[in-house]
């Protein structure tokens, strides 16, 4: 189990980054996005490499409309 | 030495820099409250703003995807804000996240102490601006009217101060205009007066004031007509800069004629 913003996910065996966006139906050619992993940014480069431990917490960001 | 405004509308001013680059307008847009993307993208026209903010928050499939592509498509630069942070740690992890999304390393550093007011907690962003410094970055804090905690950000290497006129969002104007006047006259970056503009004239005055340059936000966004408010701001902006460059008079007690005083008719009984 992981979390991703903020909802619990069950995931196979410890699952890439690159996998977790995949599987929310977000293309991780996406410009404008950014991940953190228990509160540290994960660069776009380790995507497809950076395993996610049982109970990590995934943030997954992007732009919006804001002052 | 001339101040006639050229023919463009520019004055005999200097245009405004920040961290070594340099603007031509000196309104900022902030793109939150905007109904409607059309009209966003109308808005950043009207104003003729060359930095507009975004804030960063998680991704939502349903969302649509244009603001990014409304803003690039205008040619105007995107200006990542923290809001929503109540420590340092958030604001500098939202800072990071926003330059990694958005290839930049502007930020304009919010760190707010309390929910009612937005009001900025001043240790936690004097804190947060120090270490997004240190990592490179252009720090523009969101800060309180406070003359001693904009010298100290100034002091840590910010790249602009941002002092409020008035609680974010709360169109009160500029609240203690003596106390703009003073971080104006120490600060040696650019002070760009953010929330609490109503309308034109507070733009108006915060750049008569000294500032170098104003943002708004909800000035534009909530206005019955936002596009229009943005074309009236954008010209207030320069009003204010011709008005500061022509040198206002002194504020008086007593009355001072215009008319001459000599050569008064006397008329029969």
């Amino acid at each position: 189990m992981i979390y991703v913003n903020g909802e619990p996910v069950d995931t196979r065996a410890q699952p890439t980054i690159r996998d977790v966006l995949v599987e929310r139906g977000i293309d991780p050619a996406t410009a404008g996005i950014a991940v953190a992993v228990d509160a540290e940014v994960a660069r776009r480069g380790v995507w497809p490499t950076r395993t996610l431990e049982d109970g990590a917490r995934v943030e997954i960001v992007r732009a919006v409309q804001g002052g | 030495m001339s101040t006639q405004p050229q023919d463009n509308g520019r004055t005999a001013s200097p245009p405004l820099q920040i961290a070594g680059r340099t603007f031509s307008s000196r309104l900022l847009l902030g793109t939150g409250g905007f109904t409607r993307m059309q009209t966003l993208d109308a808005a950043i026209e009207a104003s003729e703003t060359e930095l507009v903010t975004v804030a960063m928050r998680r991704i939502d499939a349903s969302a649509e995807g244009s603001l990014l592509d409304v803003i690039r498509n205008r040619g105007v630069d995107v200006l990542p804000n923290t809001a929503g942070c109540f420590t340092a740690r958030d604001a500098v992890l939202t800072a990071q996240l926003a330059r990694e999304a958005l290839g930049t390393d502007w930020v304009k550093l919010e760190v707010i102490g309390d929910e009612r007011t937005l009001l900025p907690d001043a240790p936690e962003l004097l804190v947060a601006a120090e270490q997004l410094v240190d990592e490179g970055f252009v720090v523009l804090p969101y800060t309180s009217d406070d003359p001693v905690l904009a010298r100290r950000l100034e002091d840590v290497g910010c790249a602009a101060v941002m002092p409020l006129g008035s609680p974010i969002g709360s169109g009160q104007g500029i609240a203690n205009p003596a106390n703009l006047t003073l971080i104006v006259e120490a600060a040696g970056v650019p002070v760009i007066l953010d929330a609490g503009v109503g309308t034109a004239s507070d733009a108006a005055l915060a750049i008569e004031l000294g500032c170098d340059a104003v943002l708004c936000a909800s000035a534009i966004s909530r206005a019955t007509d936002p596009v229009a408010m943005a074309h009236a701001i954008r010209h207030a902006v320069l009003a204010g800069l011709l008005a500061r460059d022509a040198g206002r008079i002194p504020r008086r007690t007593h009355a001072r004629a215009s008319s001459p005083l000599v050569g008064m008719p006397e008329f029969a009984e």
